[in-house]
């Protein structure tokens, strides 16, 4: 992989610290006009997803990460890992628990994802930011009651519990922000 | 035109300052040539490609090959106006474009414009007291009283750290006890570890105080100032800061040739150890105090910056109508 200068840092690089693939968040120049300088970065661990705070010294370097976010289709869950494929070369990964972390329980087979791969291996998985699932489970709806903010659980085909108004109906289809995971509005097919 | 864009979504081609900035800063220049004209102060041109590059291990010059000759982009105008006092100039000021390689962030660009200027027969304290009266005149808001606080009481206040005393170990605790790890820092760097924990744990604490003069630096810090006369432990130098950013630097100059020519062996020693690109040292300028400059002091503010301050901008690109990346 290549090298990154500390002043090539920008947020959005994957670079290599402690042995581990990191990217870069935030980037900030420190230099007092006749001192020395330097480049203060805020980096998540791609593995932990741990925020940690590093300064490099003006002229030094940095290893780039071998990490490439890749779109692929999940495929299915065989009871112990989560299979996908990459929709053009049809190559597939698997994905443990850990890396699904809370992915799993958004996705549907066939849904398109994004996996994040250092050294060919996942290490993240990413849900689309926005899913269509069925309410398998929910309290009777409160016709007409289209206003209070009450809400109550659902739990959707996936297993995942989310918070939805008092009129929604089990069997209904929702629009979830997988990022909030919060109810976003009702769906059709 | 469009009004400012710093995050880059306007096209490549087109300016990132809005024209009010433009225009503010045009008034802006006006505005400072007239304060110094009117206290008798000369303005004056002197040479961007200098025949000598700065000794600073700190700042790096854009070097250019000439034919056979080596010339260098000045990252100030500091000595060639040296050279002028020495001549017999007076008090002089110049708005000079400065050139500072691989510096670039949200307040750097690596051209700026900078102001400079030298008062024959005054020290750091009046200078001090008249970059207050032209702030005030520049600034479209009063920046209130202003604060003047030691390099070392600043230190003290915040971090409960004497930099004059503390070790490499002390400053390094210091760094580590609010911050991760430091990448390259050389172990027994004491300065870098003050010129850190000054530009990324103090600058931000003087935020939302107005203007602060932060003064009489470690004399391991003097770059070109004279040191004090009654405690060698410190310079006769000062920064100068409103809300946290830094405008300017100003120093009692060194005006002892013999001085200058160690520190600009020293330079030249540390850039070696470090493996930096070697410079000329200054020739003329130490040919110049030889001969005898009368005692001034001099401060150089950026003018980008000042503009920055003036209008609210939190990015220097915002003030700049064409930054680097699209020079």
């Amino acid at each position: 992989m290549a090298n990154y200068g500390s002043n090539d840092l920008r947020s959005g690089l994957k670079i290599m610290l402690d042995g581990d693939p990191y990217n870069v968040l935030e980037c900030e120049f420190v230099k007092p006009g006749k001192g020395q300088a330097f480049t203060r970065v805020k980096v998540r661990n791609l593995k932990t997803g741990r925020v940690v705070d590093r300064t490099f010294k003006s002229g030094e370097s940095v290893e780039g990460a071998d990490v490439v976010d890749t779109d692929m289709q999940y495929l299915y869950y065989d009871g112990e890992l989560w299979n996908f494929m990459h929709q053009e070369t049809f190559e597939q990964v698997t994905a443990d628990e850990n890396v699904m972390g809370d992915a799993a329980k958004w996705i549907k087979e066939q849904d398109s994802c994004m996996v994040t791969l250092y050294n060919g291996v996942p290490i993240a998985v990413t849900p689309p930011n926005f899913v269509v699932l069925k309410i398998t489970d929910t309290d009777p709806g409160v016709r007409g009651d289209t206003a209070s903010g009450g809400g109550k659980p659902a739990t959707l085909e996936t297993g995942a519990v989310v918070r939805v108004p008092l009129f929604i109906e089990s069997g209904e289809l929702i629009k979830v922000d997988t990022r909030s995971g919060e109810y976003v509005s009702r769906a059709k097919e | 035109m469009k009004p400012a864009d710093p995050a880059g979504k306007a096209a490549p081609w087109e300016p990132v300052a809005s024209l009010e900035t433009l225009q503010f800063k045009a008034r802006l220049l006006q505005r400072i040539r007239a304060f110094f004209i009117a206290r008798d102060c000369l303005e004056v041109e002197t040479p961007l490609l200098s025949r000598a590059g700065t000794t600073d291990p700190n700042i790096e010059s854009f070097a250019l090959r000439i034919g056979e000759e080596q010339r260098w982009l000045i990252t100030s105008p500091e000595f060639h106006m040296k050279r002028l006092l020495a001549a017999g100039s007076g008090s002089i000021f110049q708005i000079a474009r400065v050139f500072r390689d691989r510096e670039r962030g949200g307040r750097h660009n690596p051209e700026f414009s900078l102001l400079e200027w030298y008062r024959v027969g005054w020290d750091y304290r009046q200078l001090m007291a008249e970059v207050e009266e032209l702030l005030r005149h520049l600034l479209p808001v009063d920046p209130g009283p202003a604060r003047y606080l030691s390099y070392r009481q600043l230190f003290l206040n915040y971090l409960q750290l004497d930099p004059l005393d503390a070790d490499f170990a002390a400053l390094h605790a210091c760094w580590l006890r609010d911050h991760g790890p430091v990448q390259g820092l050389v172990a027994g760097d004491r300065d870098g570890l003050l010129d850190l924990l000054f530009g990324a744990a103090l600058q931000p604490r003087l935020r939302g105080q107005g203007l602060v003069f932060v003064h009489d630096f470690p004399a391991s810090q003097a770059s070109l100032a004279r040191l004090r006369a009654d405690d060698n432990r410190l310079a006769e130098r000062f920064e100068v800061f409103i809300d946290g950013m830094e405008l300017g630097n100003g120093f009692s100059e060194l005006t002892d040739a013999q001085e200058q020519g160690r520190r600009f062996a020293a330079d030249l020693q540390r850039r070696a150890g470090a493996g930096q690109a070697p410079v000329s040292r200054d020739e003329l300028l130490l040919a110049a105090l030889g001969h005898g400059m009368p005692a001034c002091a001099g401060v150089a503010i950026g003018v980008d910056r000042l503009c920055m301050v003036a209008q609210g901008h939190a990015q220097i690109d915002a003030t700049l109508a064409f930054p680097w990346e699209r020079a």
